[in-house]
């Protein structure tokens, strides 16, 4: 109980010490809560298709306007906010488990495993993500907001792999790891008792940047078309946005938000994984 | 340069180029039906605007050859493909798609590689002057914005520098590649209205690479700064210049050449983004077209296109990284 109530303390000295990460953690618990909130303020039906006058400013009525499919703007960012959260949450955790697995794995046995696994992350990392994604999607046609998160962790478990095979790499020099297995712990034992409890923070840190990295690539795929037909997140509301001129017509209202959202989003997640770099990595503090 | 060296990379060149073949092959058939039956569903479905309807049937059964043992069908995609022999496109018909994607390739390759060069090269300037201790406090207040500035994807930035220039002020035109791409000479008005043209969606770019060299270089000057050689070099009373290019810069360059290779695969994804909200006329503007009118074979072949134009990049960038740091080559 005393030590739990000490890590706590650590962490908060930390979060307070770290201007970034106190940014980035009040932008983000805003953005994650904006779903919810926003839901019991809001009538989410809204959001669907034929449901407001078409093309209004923003008025008291509809604070955010509507769009040409008359949806009210407002109720579409309260439903499409936390379902690209949900896309990137997802496809950022199933690609960092990988990533992690392939990472430990590399790291720890080394010899012809490491240098496979190696040769495919650093010839993965080369290949422009957007070229792989498109023909998938693509070809699938009719995806859902789950299914894209699946397709793009397909790709995001290239930089986390990377990152935490170099940090077991010194780690397993450390003594204590020495120690284990002079001790006889089994292989498996060492990599999950051992090394793996080691790896969480960087772990976490590349969970972070992998989530950026999956709203990044679903946004791609959806403005050019290829999301959820029938779920507005804020790619799709981009997509429909610009298909219907909304630029062209002064419509600032439809695309707008959306892209503001995003950007927050970004700023937010990049802020977060700066920070925790930071954590991960002492040295960097001492140079900002 | 040592052979070895050379042939793990272009090892690793073909390797990438493989696997994108493979994954053109492999995905549609994974998806249901067999791979004619979309291709035919498409013909059906606009079945009076395709003149020569029957001839791309004929064509794909023909190169799919479906009666044929996988392995040989598999073969035979990965020869044609190296023969640059895509096949026909459904939206440009009877264009094939490889003569469609060689018309766009150098309005992309102009953009991107003029573009990223720029923010390279300004980005690591900056970089190094907001690491230098003696740079104006002006400079090194530069750093937080641009930390905000990375983190804004290319398509983001692009969107709202079409607002402010093109939509607002005017002072931009809304996309394409020039006023009348058909009327273009070689002349200086048409060199403007190419130049004008090209600005917008080069400095969305530009401004969006900027913040990732700027940070990088940052980071690599200040592990030079603390090199015992820079205090020689100053004991020694060179000139501050001198030692802040020919001395610090020029060995922080170094990592950011390895990460530029890294990066090229996400600059040109999101380049092609770029020219998608601009309508630039590249390869970006060709998918977004393939998109539209599901014309799945040119979608293979924009994908096929970005990875073959990234690999060859990244692989010159590699043979040639050896000639500027002999280290490297083990």
């Amino acid at each position: 109980m005393h030590s739990i109530l000490r890590a706590a303390g650590a962490l908060l000295a930390f979060v307070g010490g770290s201007p970034k990460l106190i940014v980035s953690v009040l932008v983000l618990a805003l953005l994650f809560s904006f779903g919810s909130v926003g839901s019991a303020l809001v009538d989410t039906e809204l959001a669907q298709p034929i449901s407001v006058k078409t093309n209004q400013p923003p008025s008291m009525q509809h604070l955010l306007g509507t769009d040409s499919g008359g949806r009210d703007v407002l109720a579409v960012m309260v439903v499409g906010t936390p379902q690209t959260l949900r896309m990137g949450v997802l496809a950022g955790l199933i690609g960092v488990v990988f990533g992690v697995l392939l990472g430990l794995v590399s790291g720890f046995f080394g010899g012809p495993a490491d240098r496979v696994i190696s040769a495919v992350t650093d010839t993965m990392l080369t290949i422009p993500p957007l070229a792989i994604l498109l023909v998938v999607a693509a070809s699938v046609r009719a995806v859902s907001v789950d299914m894209m998160a699946v397709i793009i962790a397909l790709l995001s478990w290239m930089n986390p792999a990377r990152t935490i095979r170099a940090q077991v790499l010194s780690l397993r020099e450390l003594p204590y790891v020495q120690m284990a297995r002079v001790s006889g712990l089994g292989n498996f034992r060492i990599m999950l008792g051992e090394l793996l409890p080691n790896v969480i923070p960087l772990a976490f840190a590349s969970f972070v940047g992998a989530v950026s990295g999956a709203i990044l690539s679903g946004m791609a795929l959806e403005v050019l078309g290829l999301g959820p037909q029938n779920t507005p997140t804020l790619g799709m509301t981009i997509y429909w946005a610009l298909l219907y001129a909304a630029f062209a017509r002064g419509m600032w209202w439809w695309w707008g938000p959306p892209v503001l959202i995003l950007i927050l989003l970004f700023i937010a997640l990049f802020l977060m994984s700066a920070a925790l770099d930071e954590v991960a990595n002492p040295r960097l503090r001492q140079r900002s | 340069m040592s052979w070895s060296y050379a042939l793990r990379r272009i090892g690793m060149f073909v390797a990438v180029v493989f696997l994108a073949i493979t994954i053109n092959f492999i995905v549609p058939r994974m998806a249901p039906g067999d791979p004619t039956a979309a291709v035919l569903e498409q013909l059906l479905s606009r079945g009076q605007q395709v003149e020569g309807a029957a001839d791309i049937v004929a064509n794909y059964r023909a190169r799919f050859g479906l009666d044929d043992p996988l392995l040989l069908q598999y073969g035979r995609y990965v020869w044609n493909t190296l023969h640059f022999d895509l096949g026909y496109s459904i939206s440009y018909f009877p264009q094939k798609v490889e003569s469609a994607l060689l018309q766009a390739l150098p309005w992309t390759l102009a953009l991107l590689l003029t573009a990223t060069a720029v923010a390279f090269v300004l980005g690591s300037v900056l970089g190094a002057l907001i690491a230098w201790p003696r740079s104006s406090r002006l400079v090194r207040s530069l750093a937080p914005f641009l930390m905000v500035l990375s983190a804004i994807p290319y398509y983001l930035l692009a969107l709202i520098l079409l607002y402010v220039f093109a939509v607002w002020t005017k002072l931009f035109p809304l996309g394409g590649a020039a006023s009348s791409q058909s009327a273009l000479t070689f002349s200086i008005t048409s060199a403007i209205d190419v130049l004008h043209h090209a600005f917008l969606p080069a400095l969305s770019i530009v401004l969006a690479g900027l913040g990732f060299w700027a940070l990088g270089m940052r980071g690599a000057m200040i592990n030079v700064l603390g090199e015992d050689y820079l205090a020689l070099a100053e004991a020694k009373g060179l000139r501050p210049q001198r030692i802040f290019f020919a001395y610090a810069m020029r060995n922080a360059l170094l990592p950011q050449i390895t990460s530029l290779a890294i990066a090229l695969g996400t600059v040109a994804s999101g380049s092609v983004l770029v020219e998608v909200a601009f309508n630039y006329p590249g390869i970006g503007y060709v998918l977004y077209n393939a998109l539209r009118s599901s014309d799945y074979f040119l979608i293979q072949g924009v994908a096929f296109f970005l990875v073959l134009t990234v690999a060859v990049a990244v692989l010159l960038l590699e043979l040639a990284y050896p000639l500027i740091d002999p280290r490297i080559e083990r």
